[in-house]
C-alpha cells in the first residue's frame, strides 16, 4: 500500500509541475497577477508530494519491504540501519528520486523565502524550475519507477553493494546532488533574466547565494567521495580522473567561475551576459554529468548499470535544456549592455582572468572526459584518457590561476597600479619563493612538483593573509587597532580569505603527497618487521571477526618511529556473504604531518600481501576542502546578501 | 570616448581568450600523446604490431586455471575465448578479481607478455567492463 501511495504522489507531483511550468509563465507574459501567484503554492505542493513519495520509499527500505523490487535488489534485513537509509539513494531509481526531491526543495525555498522577489521574476524562475521538474519526473515515471512491486517477494534482499556500505559514501550522494541541483536554481534565474531581458545588481545578489550553496555542497560532496576512494579502494589514491569524478568536477569549476563573476555584476554592473552564460553552463555540466553517470556510455568504475533507454531519455532532456537556454541566450544576450569601463589592471580584470582560466580548464577536462566517446563514434577505436593527460593539460592553468590569485584579489576595483597595489605582496612573494627553493635544496630527488607546489601554496596563503593585513591597515594603525578592524570585516571578506586559504592548503596537500609519498608492497609473515621511509612496521597478528552482515580478517600492525610505538593499524579484508563480495578497508593513522596507510591483500601460505604507504601531509587535501567550504558558508551568511535583496529589488520589476 | 575604450577592452579580452584557447589546444594535443591509452582485446594484441613502449589497456576474461600467485608476483592469461595473452602483474589484485570474470589491465607488451602496472577494479559483481563485453561480442561469445 505504501509503495502505491508513493507512486501516486509522484504522479501528483508530475501534474502539479506541469501546471507550475505553464500557468505562471503565461501569467508573466500577459501580466495576469493571479496566474503568477499560482507559482509559489504550486512549488510547495510539488515539494510536499515528492517528500511524501520519498518518505514512502524510505519506509519501504527501513522496514525491509521486499515486495518492492528496488528494496529487494538493494537491501537486506541484516544491514545496519544507516545503510538501510542510505540504500534509498544507493541505486539508480532511488537516487533519481532524491535528485528530484532536492530540485523541488529548492523551488519550495524560493517560494517561501522569495517573498521580496519581484512577482514576475519569481513566477518565471519557478516556472523554469518546474520545467526541469517535469522532465525528470517523466524520466522517473517512464523509465525508472522506484515503486515497482514484485509479484513474488523474496524472503530476503540482495543487499546493497558492500563498497557503498560506508559512512563516507552514505552522505556523498546527498551533498553532491544538493550541489548539482543547486545549479538548476542559477539556471532558472538565468533563463528568467533572459526572458525578461534585464540583469542588475539585485539579480546578482539573488543568484549568488544559490551559486554559493551549490558550490559549498559540491565541494563537500566531492571531498567526501575522494576521501572514500582513498580509504576504501585500497590503492591509496584520492583522485583518479575517472569520467564520473570529472562529471562532478566540471560543474564545480564552473560554479567557482560563476561565484566570482556574480561579484562583478553585483558590485560593478558589468559582465552581465557572461554571468548569465556561466549560470547556464553550470547546470549544463550538471546535466552532462548526470548523463555520463547514468547512461553508461563511458566506461567508469563508478557508473550505474548501463541502460541505453535511460541514456537516450537524459540526452533528450539535456539537448532541450541546453539547446533551449543557449538559443534564448543568443537571442537576448545583447540586451544586457553596460557602459562601465575598467582598466586592464583592476579587480575586474583579475576576476575576468579567473573566469577565463576556469572555463578553459573546464574545457580541457571536458575534452578529456568525452574523448573516448568521440573516438569510438568517429574512429571506431576504443581508448581511455588517463591521468597523465589531465596532469599535463589541466595543471598549467591551475598554476597560472594560483599565481594570479593573490594579485587579483588585492587590486582595487576600476583602476589600479600594479606597482602600488601589489607592493604589499612583495613579502609574500619573497617568502614563498624562498620556501620553494628551500624545499628544492632539501629534497634529494629531482622532481619539481614539491618545490613548485609548496611555493604556490605559500604564495596563495601568504598573499591572502597580506590582503587581510592591508585591508585592516594593521601596519599603519598598529596591531590592536588592526585586530579590531579585522573583527569588523564583513563576512564576505572572511569568506574570501577562508576559501583562498583553503585552496592553498589543498594545493599544499596535493603537492606534498604527489612528491613525497613512499610505497611498499610485500608478503609479510606474522611477527615480521619492515621499514618504509623511516617507520618500522611490525605485523603482530591477524584475527577473524564477525560484523553485522560481514566477516573480516583484521590485521594488527604496529608502527614505530625512533623506536617508539606511534600507531597501531588495523586494516581489514571484509567478506559480504549476501553479495559474495570482498572489500578492503585500509588501516589509516592520520596526523597533520603524515598518514600511515596499510591495505591488506590475500593470504599466501603463512604470509599476507601487505601494501604500505607513508603519505606526508595527506590530510591537508581534505582540510583544505573543508576550509574552502567554510569560506562559502561565511560568505553566504553575509548580511549584505540578505538585506540588499529586500531593499533594492523593488525597482527590478 | 567611453565606447571606444569599451571596444578596445573587448578586443583585448578576445585576444587573451584566444591565447588561452590556443594554448589549451596545444597542451591537449601534447597531453594526448601520453594520456591516451588504447583498448585492445587479446585478438587485437596478436594481430597488431605494438610498440614496446606503448602503454595500452587489455581486457577480457581471466582464463580458468591460469591464475598463479607467487608472492606478490601474479600471472594469468587473459582471453577473449579465441586468443590468449599472458599477463604478469606485480602488486595487489583488486578485491573482485577472480578466474572466469572480466578484467581490464593497463601496461605494456613485452616479448609477447603483457606487463601490467594497474589492474582495474570493478565496483560490482555483475558489472562487465563495456570494452570487454564488446570485445567478447565481436567474437560472438557474449550476448546481453
Amino acid at each position: 500500500m505504501l509503495a502505491e501511495i508513493g507512486h501516486f504522489a509522484v504522479i501528483v507531483a508530475f501534474m502539479v509541475a506541469i501546471i507550475q511550468s505553464v500557468v505562471p509563465m503565461i501569467g508573466a507574459a500577459k501580466g495576469y497577477s493571479g496566474w503568477m501567484d499560482a507559482a509559489a503554492p504550486a512549488a510547495i505542493v510539488q515539494f510536499l508530494a515528492i517528500l511524501l513519495a520519498f518518505t514512502m520509499l524510505m519506509i519501504a527500505f527501513v522496514t525491509s519491504d521486499f515486495s518492492v523490487k528496488l528494496v529487494a535488489s538493494n537491501s537486506h534485513s541484516l544491514k545496519p540501519m544507516l545503510y538501510k537509509v542510505s540504500g534509498v539513494w544507493g541505486n539508480h531509481e532511488g537516487s533519481m528520486l532524491l535528485w528530484i526531491l532536492i530540485l523541488a526543495f529548492y523551488g519550495a525555498l524560493v517560494s517561501l523565502f522569495g517573498r521580496r522577489l519581484p512577482l514576475v521574476l519569481k513566477a518565471r524562475v519557478l516556472s523554469v524550475q518546474a520545467m526541469i521538474g517535469v522532465a525528470f519526473l517523466a524520466f522517473l515515471l517512464f523509465t525508472s519507477n522506484p515503486f515497482e512491486r514484485l509479484p513474488f517477494p523474496p524472503i530476503d534482499g540482495n543487499d546493497l553493494n558492500p563498497l557503498l556500505q560506508d559512512p563516507g559514501l552514505a552522505f556523498h550522494p546527498p551533498f553532491l546532488y544538493l550541489g548539482y541541483v543547486g545549479l538548476s536554481m542559477t539556471f532558472s534565474f538565468a533563463v528568467a533574466a533572459l526572458i525578461q531581458g534585464s540583469v542588475d545588481a539585485a539579480w546578482a545578489r539573488w543568484v549568488r547565494p544559490w551559486a554559493l550553496l551549490a558550490w559549498i555542497t559540491l565541494t563537500i560532496g566531492i571531498a567526501l567521495g575522494s576521501w572514500w576512494a582513498y580509504y576504501e579502494l585500497g590503492w591509496g589514491g584520492w583522485w583518479f580522473w575517472d569520467p564520473v569524478e570529472n562529471a562532478s568536477f566540471m560543474p564545480w569549476l564552473i560554479a567557482v567561475a560563476l561565484l566570482h563573476s556574480a561579484i562583478v555584476v553585483e558590485k560593478r554592473e558589468t559582465l552581465k551576459s557572461w554571468t548569465v552564460l556561466l549560470a547556464i553552463l553550470g547546470f549544463s555540466f550538471s546535466l552532462i554529468g548526470t548523463f555520463i553517470v547514468r547512461s553508461g556510455v563511458i566506461t567508469s568504475v563508478h557508473a550505474f548499470a548501463n541502460d541505453p533507454e535511460r541514456g537516450v531519455f537524459i540526452l533528450v532532456i539535456l539537448i532541450i535544456a541546453i539547446g533551449g537556454a543557449l538559443t534564448l541566450y543568443a537571442m537576448r544576450a545583447n540586451s544586457f549592455r553596460s557602459n562601465v569601463v575598467f582598466s586592464p589592471v583592476s579587480r575586474e580584470s583579475g576576476l575576468i582572468l579567473n573566469n577565463l582560466l576556469l572555463v578553459v580548464s573546464t574545457i580541457v577536462v571536458f575534452v578529456g572526459t568525452i574523448w573516448p566517446l568521440l573516438a569510438e563514434l568517429v574512429m571506431g577505436r576504443k581508448l581511455s584518457v588517463g591521468a597523465p593527460f589531465f596532469e599535463l593539460a589541466f595543471t598549467p592553468f591551475m598554476i597560472i590561476l594560483a599565481l594570479a590569485l593573490p594579485v587579483g584579489a588585492i587590486l582595487p576595483w576600476k583602476r589600479a597600479q600594479l606597482s602600488r597595489s601589489g607592493k604589499p605582496l612583495f613579502g609574500a612573494l619573497i617568502l614563498s619563493i624562498s620556501l620553494g627553493l628551500l624545499v628544492w635544496s632539501l629534497q634529494t630527488g629531482g622532481r619539481m612538483m614539491a618545490p613548485i607546489g609548496l611555493g604556490l601554496a605559500g604564495w596563495v596563503i601568504l598573499g591572502t593573509l597580506t590582503d587581510l593585513i592591508v585591508r585592516t591597515r594593521m601596519l599603519q594603525l598598529g596591531f590592536g587597532a588592526g585586530l579590531i578592524r579585522l573583527c569588523k570585516l564583513p563576512r564576505a571578506d572572511w569568506g574570501k580569505a577562508f576559501a583562498h586559504i583553503g585552496l592553498g592548503l589543498t594545493i599544499f596537500g596535493i603537492a606534498a603527497i604527489t612528491a613525497w609519498e613512499s610505497e611498499d608492497i610485500r608478503i609479510a609473515k606474522l611477527g615480521e618487521r619492515f621499514e618504509v621511509s623511516g617507520y618500522i612496521f611490525q605485523f603482530d597478528d591477524i584475527k577473524k571477526i564477525n560484523g553485522k552482515n560481514y566477516t573480516a580478517d583484521v590485521g594488527n600492525i604496529s608502527a614505530f618511529f625512533d623506536g617508539k610505538l606511534v600507531a597501531t593499524l588495523k586494516p581489514e579484508k571484509r567478506f559480504y556473504p549476501v553479495q559474495r563480495m570482498p572489500t578492503t578497508e585500509a588501516g589509516i593513522n592520520s596526523t597533520l604531518a603524515r598518514d600511515l596507510y596499510i591495505a591488506l591483500g590475500d593470504a599466501h601460505g603463512d604470509g599476507w600481501t601487505i601494501r604500505t604507504y607513508v603519505k606526508p601531509f595527506a590530510v591537508w587535501i581534505w582540510i583544505g576542502c573543508m576550509v574552502m567550504a567554510m569560506g562559502g558558508v561565511l560568505s553566504m551568511t553575509d548580511r549584505r546578501l540578505r538585506i540588499a535583496s529586500t531593499s533594492r529589488l523593488k525597482n527590478l520589476s | 570616448m567611453a565606447i571606444g575604450l569599451k571596444k578596445r577592452r573587448r578586443v583585448q579580452l578576445i585576444i587573451i581568450a584566444c591565447i588561452f584557447l590556443l594554448s589549451a589546444s596545444i597542451l591537449i594535443g601534447f597531453a594526448f600523446k601520453d594520456g591516451i591509452e588504447f583498448f585492445r582485446s587479446p585478438t587485437q594484441v596478436l594481430s597488431e604490431k605494438i610498440n614496446e613502449s606503448e602503454v595500452f589497456r587489455i581486457g577480457g576474461l581471466v582464463k580458468e586455471g591460469t591464475l598463479i600467485r607467487n608472492g606478490d608476483n601474479v600471472s594469468f592469461i587473459v582471453t577473449d575465448l579465441v586468443n590468449d595473452v599472458p599477463v604478469i602483474f606485480n602488486g595487489i589484485l583488486p578485491d573482485l578479481f577472480s578466474e572466469g570474470t572480466g578484467m581490464i589491465a593497463t601496461g605494456t607488451l613485452n616479448e609477447g607478455k603483457f606487463q601490467a602496472v594497474e589492474i582495474l577494479a570493478k565496483h560490482d559483481e555483475n558489472y562487465m567492463p563495456k570494452e570487454v563485453a564488446d570485445a567478447l561480442k565481436e567474437q560472438g561469445i557474449f550476448q546481453d
